[in-house]
């Protein structure tokens, strides 16, 4: 995957490392290094192959291509591509997962608040 | 041909075993009926979502089978844990071995008596055998009372060089089997040139007969063997 233009997501490049709380109203592509936790509600994340995060996750939607440990909560959609190594919970309403992604954690699949949920409603 | 060697063949060959290859598919995918999948799969309509524990690689097929029927999955790959060079030591008799202790400290940590039901796969065919026993013992503590553990166990007709495979639910009975290929490992070294590894295969340790079985499940209350026509044995343990 090629480098996203800056001008569409803000770029943490591969020698950047960072710690601490990163918060944002813009999607975020990360290639360097992020200790701390990443707070993106109704933004996404992407973590690219280069990218090395360790911290808690709250977007929209995350794409993992490098490491990102932590507990990750996507509220539309997170995805591990082939090569992503991803350690900790992810939470969303929907997960792909390539061929050769590596994934240690739980899944818990959420509904979009109001649809009709068959267990819920017993 | 030797007999182990024409088992070995008509695993891929498909045909009067338990296995079926697909010929449509240049990559080596065979199905199999598992009798113990049916068994737990009979848990599955369950008003409360259960808590399931799949100890083979990523499966995004299972991940996806289990999240549709609205239950919880969790997914550790132990083999791969195991195959960490830092876990190597010496043991008192100055044996190479692998540090249980600590690989328990990193891996399996869950609360006790949590999942209702454990895919162990063919974990033990596979393990190093210093970690056998000791997982198997986690397995039990981090199961609820009634819990099930589905385990695989090749018979020796199987010979040493049966493929691990990862195993892909597909249905309540039916299995797609993929060898698993050693992973690429890429390295940049200090100069900046590009190395790549190419991490071992998986062998074979052991096969384990039936008193082997039993005595490796001994804290559980009940097993149950289930023998199917590609020299696997598949065993349902109960906790």
């Amino acid at each position: 995957m090629e480098t996203p233009k800056t001008t569409e997501y803000a770029l943490i490049g591969r020698s950047v490392i960072i710690k601490g709380e990163l918060t944002g109203s813009e999607d975020l592509y990360i290639d360097g290094q992020v200790e701390g936790s990443i707070e993106l509600q109704g933004n996404n994340l992407t973590v690219g192959p280069n990218g090395q995060v360790k911290a808690s996750v709250n977007a929209k939607g995350v794409v993992v291509q490098g490491k990102l440990e932590g507990n990750v909560k996507a509220s539309e959609r997170a995805e591990l591509r082939k090569s992503a190594v991803a350690i900790g919970d992810i939470a969303t309403q929907r997960l792909a997962i390539e061929d050769g992604a590596y994934f240690k954690g739980r899944v818990d699949i959420q509904r979009e608040a109001g649809k009709f949920d068959a267990k819920a409603a017993k | 041909m030797a007999p182990a060697a024409q088992n070995f063949m008509r695993l891929f060959r498909g045909s009067s075993s338990g296995s079926e290859q697909n010929p449509s598919t240049h990559d080596l995918r065979l199905t199999r009926r598992s009798s113990g999948l049916v068994e737990v799969s009979k848990l599955l309509p369950s008003e409360q979502p259960l808590c399931i524990l799949d100890l083979g690689s990523t499966s995004a097929a299972n991940i996806r089978y289990f999240t549709e029927g609205g239950h919880k999955i969790y997914s550790e790959d132990i083999l791969v844990a195991s195959s960490d060079s830092s876990l190597a030591i010496v043991d008192e008799e100055g044996k190479p071995t692998l540090d249980s202790k600590r690989f328990l400290s990193e891996n399996l940590t869950y609360p006790a008596a949590h999942f209702d039901i454990v895919f162990c796969w063919n974990l033990p065919d596979y393990l190093d055998e210093s970690l056998v026993k000791p997982v198997v013992g986690r397995l039990w503590t981090v199961l609820k009372p009634g819990g099930l553990l589905l385990a695989f166990f090749h018979t020796r007709e199987a010979g040493p060089d049966a493929p691990c495979f990862r195993y892909h639910i597909v249905s309540n009975d039916t299995l797609e089997m993929h060898p698993i290929e050693p992973r690429r490992e890429i390295r940049r070294g200090p100069t900046g040139a590009v190395h790549t590894a190419s991490g071992e295969r998986f062998r074979l340790q052991r096969v384990f007969n039936n008193r082997h079985i039993e005595n490796l499940f001994r804290d559980f209350a009940s097993i149950k063997f289930f023998l199917s026509r590609d020299n696997v044995r598949e065993v349902l343990a109960v906790r």
